[in-house]
């Protein structure tokens, strides 16, 4: 998974390397070209994603281009015609013996207590290339011993060689530039800023390609050996941009994760979530056993068949009284085992994967699928219809900056709020909530003089212009505003059609497999493979629905309204994750059996009367699909605690149990189920040449002819009122999140953030509190100004501590509007 | 009218008889006046030189053989014609003199600011650019007050800015402050610095600043003095510039003299025809070493020079000569130590500042100068150890390896440099350490060695050998009983 495997056509710079004549590739670097060609130069600064900067002086190596031997750093020196390049002559020796040398002067030797021990390419060079011994008598330099730089990164500095990688990440890659060098000559010290913490979302990654041990990752300290770590490839199942990874364990347990460069995911970074929340899978909340819940609130531990038993039971009611929620979570194999039993077993389409906040599975099924290397080639237009990336897909996040930074890409943005990108935007339709449909229609119509939605006739020109012209177009679209209906996001999508006829979209849903669920067929109307051919299921299966489900807000209605017997909670929890809370709650005491399939006992689970537990990340084998439709593969490292077993293994069991069975019992009958049953899909097997690439991409082609009408219209704005933007931040309350402790405590409080010329209007002053009224409730909380909130709009995240902000969230209202006033005195007692 | 003394408003400025090309209008109180100038032809050259096309005005440059008064010596005519045709492109003025011993910038920044600023409009006009950076030492407070009053006047009297004087050329000249790193005197650590980066220095190549500068765009890095120098050479023509200096180095130079000299100061002096000894010893500039004492060394050309002895006094102030016999010229900066100098406490003076001025970007100048540093610091704490003179010699050898660079140019008729240099850092910082110490070592070696004679270990050394003291044999038993 390197750049250079087979796709780049060797342009032909010839050189000589050793004496040997090579041919490096147009503008490669030689330590890159001597690297291709089996010869490694030592380095510490140089990261193949980052720009060189030449500093540790390590990559010295004798080249001559015509005018005499002269020492280059081969880090920043592209290969030209006819270079000699000589790595093993004395001279190279002696540079590296010497930077070396140097190096390690002031080095401590606390190897054996340092967590990079054993894996340190000091250690390494050390060995390979160094003195052998230090001649430095001299006191070493010292510093106070790791000081933490932020919440889950600690700084060494006496193990610092300043090689400049995490600092250069932080402000390259990451784009928060919190950490910088201070100080000079050898009192040089990478440090953070005075009261501002490195809290990047992205601080692992400067752990990762730290060459020694000065940074440390606060989960991981001294909690083993690299020697005793065992490791699998799998992927990363936070969020949907499936990043690679390498899970690693000792005596059972998960100890970390390591990004692993992918080429066409994530290039080798790891947002904390997904590096961290592996903490999850060790957690003492794990439902270990199964549980039933006969009255009140107390659980009693059952065995498999007794829980299996009430479950089917539950199970066999009439097919449209029955109703799943959730399955985002599991692997595809699970997605389609469940798939199976609920819509080829039990008969029901009341199947949702995505939980309210999502948009139509037509939309992500039928629209032309990109890439996220085409969303980011050089060059091209992204439109970015979508929630912050940073907060919500942040390794896409990270490709997405690149490409505008480094390659030119260009970015409209059509969001309801600023995002982590507006800065780089060319362009940005600041559309109010509800408005974002008729835009884009302003937009594809020419209608480019009037002001609509907020968005000025200069900007829709702009937009136009950008949108129409020779550069290819890609559309990152999703759910940026919960408070508003995601039929106006659709009506968006029909717009950028007519504007954009050819463009690619790739879509930005919430929870790591959704992808895969939709795929899957755990939504309704669509059987796996975003099939609706009920007639070649009816073949394979035993059963199709003969009617078509509900989405989560019709399932949850129905459930309220006493129409649903049976719910099954997938990993799901409306409770705490649905938008509208009240519904929600209403739905589940509604429901006469809740069959909750889980890791963890959340709120909605601990409503639940059948609680089957459920093996997590870690502990399962199978198969993730990623928003681009890449299948990576998840694997198992631990086993799961006590009876949980993974999900799929459980839909087997219960279809057993209400026959027919599924007609698999094993991963590898199931995968070649799949293959058999869904059109062009391919068969998994992770042991294979499969798992060398960067996964097989399905389903990229379909191209369906969607219907979109009219743009809706969104009901005309109140004159004292804001309207609401709901979107998420990556720290939350969330399972993952909440059941990592070196994460929980990175959430922050609610606080309602509004725009500068709205808290003027509003007369807010000095105030630090604000009265939200709502309907006939009314609610105190704080609030801070925002430049990146529009005018007459206002801000604030789900699922943050302090105030659940979906109080004022109705399903079915297609957009939200609060009156914002100043709290009065002694409001915020208490 | 020389009067041959100290200029009371001009500290450190000795009104010595001799041309005055740069220094004219020093004797002035108010020398940094518009007033001032335009009385004495300030800005009558750029009036000139605005009615000549830009390339002739280049040319006029080449012609002169202005050599660069930065430390390189490069010819200012040839550095401007490396720029490709690219717009926009700048020109920044290198305002942060911090070379050791190295005073003359200041003075010319504070006592005849309109000079300046002339001379980078000429410049400016001549490399078809208009936008110019003027970048000042953070410490001299009273240069960046003086340029910034008469930038004021040069805009309000439509000597800068847009239409000058009444043309259709625009030029603005922007004053940046630095803030106190010797490193930004590098031309790409000065770029860094001026885009709001650390001021550290760029890899030569790709980041040539005549191709790749600031903002990545060409930019031409001139010193102050050569820059002031170009208003008198467009009024006085390059046949009367020649006349003075030699034929290899035409002009003057300001050279600040310091140390154990009878009257040390910044004296504008002749290019390449005045010896050192007439420097240190004629009436005319310091008048003679202090108290009648020896000369034991002197340091040529700033801090980074390898020292010069007594052998070496007759030798004419000429760059080709003064590299041929193993130092340079540098940035006119000579330090003069007689004999009651300590040699080991000299080196350990210039190799603290390195080591103190080190960015921290090179591992071998970040280490090594500090490594350095220690040791000699070491030895003079009576702890020296006889393996410590080799020790110091390697590792210069593994920040420089070779010879050192010399600072000399082929095109300018001079020795080459050994290109590219000799050295395992990105700019010549870290080299610069290592010629203190091998001056001293060559040449005094008898000095270290009686302190080394004399030395106990150190604390650190004693400390380690006591916890390394484990009798190995002993420790065998130990483990098989």
């Amino acid at each position: 998974m390197t750049a250079t495997e087979g796709t780049e056509a060797v342009t032909g710079v010839p050189f000589t390397l050793n004496g040997t004549d090579l041919e490096a590739n147009e503008g490669e670097l030689l330590i890159d070209a001597a690297e291709r060609n089996g010869v490694h130069i030592p380095r510490f600064c140089y990261h193949n994603r980052m720009k060189p900067v030449g500093m540790c002086r390590m990559c010295l190596v004798e080249v001559d281009t015509g005018r005499g031997p002269a020492l280059q750093p081969s880090c920043m020196l592209p290969v030209t015609p006819e270079m000699k390049v000589e790595t093993e002559s004395e001279a190279t020796k002696e540079a590296q013996d010497g930077v070396l040398e140097f190096l390690l002067a002031n080095h401590p030797l606390d190897c054996p207590v340092c967590d990079k021990g054993g894996e340190c390419p000091l250690q390494d060079n050390a060995y390979a290339f160094g003195p052998g011994e230090s001649r430095f008598v001299e006191e070493k330099r010292h510093y106070e011993k790791p000081i933490p730089i932020s919440d889950l990164v600690h700084l060494d500095r006496e193990r610092c060689i300043l090689c400049d990688r995490c600092t250069r990440f932080a402000s390259e890659v990451a784009g928060d530039p919190l950490i910088h060098f201070i100080g000079r000559g050898s009192h040089t010290e990478v440090n953070t800023f005075p009261e501002h913490p490195f809290s990047s979302y992205f601080s692992g990654n400067t752990v990762q390609i730290c060459p020694v041990g000065a940074l440390t990752a606060a989960p991981y300290r001294f909690k083993a050996r690299p020697w005793d770590l065992e490791a699998v490839e799998s992927t990363a199942t936070v969020d949907a941009s499936g990043a690679r990874i390498l899970v690693q364990s000792t005596r059972n347990e998960l100890v970390r994760i390591i990004g692993v460069d992918s080429d066409a995911v994530n290039w080798s970074w790891l947002s904390d979530k997904e590096r961290f929340s592996y903490e999850a899978t060790n957690s003492d909340l794990r439902v270990t056993e199964p549980e039933v819940r006969d009255e009140g609130l107390t659980f009693r531990t059952v065995r498999w068949n007794e829980a299996a038993k009430t479950a089917v039971t539950a199970l066999s009611a009439p097919p449209e009284r029955v109703a799943v929620l959730g399955g985002a979570r599991l692997t595809l194999e699970s997605q389609y085992a469940w798939s199976k039993l609920i819509k080829g077993v039990v008969g029901t389409d009341n199947v949702d994967a995505q939980m309210g906040d999502g948009l139509p599975a037509a939309l992500s099924l039928g629209l032309p699928r990109a890439t996220i290397d085409e969303v980011c080639r050089p060059g091209g237009v992204i439109v970015l219809m979508a929630p912050d990336p940073k907060e919500e897909l942040p390794t896409l996040y990270l490709r997405l900056r690149h490409a505008i930074v480094e390659d030119g890409a260009t970015l409209v943005e059509i969001t309801p709020r600023d995002t982590s990108l507006s800065d780089l935007a060319a362009v940005r339709l600041r559309c109010t909530p509800g408005t974002v449909g008729q835009v884009l229609a302003a937009i594809a119509d020419e209608r480019l003089d009037d002001t609509v939605g907020g968005v000025d006739g200069f900007q829709l020109r702009r937009a136009r212009t950008i949108l129409t012209g020779a550069k290819p177009v890609s559309v990152v679209y999703g759910r940026p505003n919960l408070a508003e209906s995601g039929r106006y996001v659709a009506d968006a999508v029909g717009g950028m059609q007519r504007i954009a006829p050819d463009a690619t979209y790739l879509p930005a849903l919430r929870r790591g497999n959704v992808n895969g669920a939709l795929e899957m067929g755990l939504t309704p109307g669509f059987l796996p493979g975003g099939s609706r051919d009920k007639a070649s299921f009816e073949e394979a299966w035993p059963t199709v629905p003969d009617f078509d489900g509900k989405e989560t807000d019709g399932i949850l209605k129905a459930a309220a309204a006493g129409e649903i017997d049976t719910l099954v909670l997938l990993g799901a929890d409306p409770v705490d994750d649905y938008p509208d809370a009240e519904l929600a709650r209403q739905a589940l005491e509604a429901v006469r059996t809740i069959i909750a399939v889980d890791c963890f006992r959340t709120a909605s689970s601990s409503l639940a009367h059948v609680l089957l537990p459920a093996a997590m990340f870690g502990e399962v084998d199978g198969t993730f699909c990623n928003l681009e439709g890449r299948l990576s593969p998840i694997r198992a490292k631990v086993t799961a605690p006590g009876l949980a077993r993974p999900d799929w293994m459980i839909a087997a069991d219960l279809a057993a149990a209400i026959g027919p069975d599924l007609g698999f019992d094993s991963l590898e009958q199931l995968r070649s189920e799949m293959a058999s049953t869904i059109e062009g899909f391919p068969e998994i097997d992770w042991e294979g040449e499969l798992a060398l690439a960067d996964g097989p991409l399905i389903r990229l082609g379909r191209n369906w002819d969607l219907e979109f009408g009219q743009a809706a219209s969104a009901p005309a704005p109140s004159s004292s009122g804001l309207r609401l933007v709901v979107d998420r931040k990556l720290w939350d309350q969330g399972t993952m999140v909440q059941r990592s402790p070196s994460l929980a405590g990175l959430v922050q409080s609610a606080e309602l953030r509004l725009s500068p010329t709205d808290v003027q209007l509003l007369n807010l002053g000095d105030a630090q509190w604000v009265t939200v009224e709502h309907g006939d409730e009314s609610f105190d909380l704080p609030f801070t100004v925002d430049a990146g909130v529009a005018a007459r709009t206002a801000w604030l995240p789900m699922g943050l501590p302090g105030f659940d902000v979906r109080q004022l969230l109705a399903t079915g209202r297609s957009v939200t509007n609060i009156e914002v006033r100043a709290a009065e005195e002694g409001d915020t007692d208490g | 009218m020389a009067t041959n003394d100290y200029v009371s408003h001009a500290p450190g400025y000795v009104d010595n008889e001799g041309p005055k090309i740069v220094t004219s209008r020093f004797l002035h109180d108010d020398s940094h006046t518009l007033a001032r100038s335009e009385a004495t032809g300030g800005y009558s050259a750029l009036r000139a030189v605005l009615q000549t096309p830009p390339p002739e005005a280049a040319d006029l440059v080449k012609e002169a053989v202005l050599l660069g008064r930065g430390g390189a010596g490069f010819p200012a005519g040839i550095k401007w014609g490396f720029m490709p045709p690219v717009w926009p492109r700048y020109l920044v003025v290198n305002g942060d003199e911090s070379e050791p011993g190295t005073y003359k910038d200041r003075l010319l920044m504070e006592r005849d600011p309109h000079q300046l600023i002339e001379g980078c409009i000429i410049a400016c006009y001549a490399l078809g650019l208009n936008q110019c950076f003027l970048y000042v030492r953070g410490e001299m407070a009273l240069a960046q007050e003086r340029i910034a009053a008469a930038l004021n006047e040069a805009y309000e009297a439509s000597y800068v800015g847009k239409n000058i004087m009444g043309t259709d050329v625009s030029i603005d000249v922007v004053l940046h402050w630095g803030a106190g790193a010797y490193i930004v005197g590098e031309e790409t650590a000065l770029i860094e610095s001026l885009e709001g980066n650390r001021g550290m220095p760029r890899l030569k190549p790709p980041f040539f600043p005549a191709a790749k500068g600031l903002y990545l765009k060409p930019t031409i890095v001139n010193n102050v003095e050569t820059l002031a120098n170009l208003p008198w050479i467009f009024a006085n023509g390059t046949e009367a510039y020649k006349q003075y200096g030699s034929e290899r180095s035409p002009g003057t130079r300001m050279l600040a003299v310091s140390g154990h000299v009878n009257r040390p100061g910044v004296y504008e002096v002749e290019q390449g025809v005045v010896t050192f000894r007439e420097l240190f010893y004629g009436d005319n500039y310091c008048q003679g070493i202090r108290d009648g004492n020896e000369l034991k060394m002197f340091i040529p050309g700033g801090g980074s020079a390898p020292w010069f002895f007594p052998e070496q006094l007759d030798l004419p102030m000429e760059a080709a000569d003064v590299g041929a016999a193993g130092s340079m010229l540098g940035s006119g900066a000579l330090v003069v130590m007689d004999e009651t100098t300590d040699a080991v406490k000299a080196c350990l003076r210039v190799v603290r500042f390195f080591a103190r001025e080190s960015c921290g970007k090179c591992t071998p100048c970040r280490e090594g100068t500090t490594w350095e540093e220690q040791i000699l610091q070491r030895i003079l704490d009576g702890h020296g150890r006889p393996e410590d003179l080799d020790l110091l010699e390697d590792i210069g050898s593994q920040i420089s390896p070779g010879d050192y660079p010399k600072a000399a140019h082929e095109e300018a008729g001079l020795t080459a440099v050994p290109f590219p240099p000799k050295q395992t850092t990105i700019c010549p910082l870290g080299p610069s350490s290592v010629a203190p110490i091998t001056s001293a070592l060559r040449r005094f070696r008898h000095e270290f060695e009686a302190k080394i004679g004399s030395a106990t270990p150190s604390p650190t050394e004693s400390r380690a050998a006591d916890e390394t003291s484990i009798d190995v044999d002993e420790a065998a038993e130990e483990v098989s009983a």
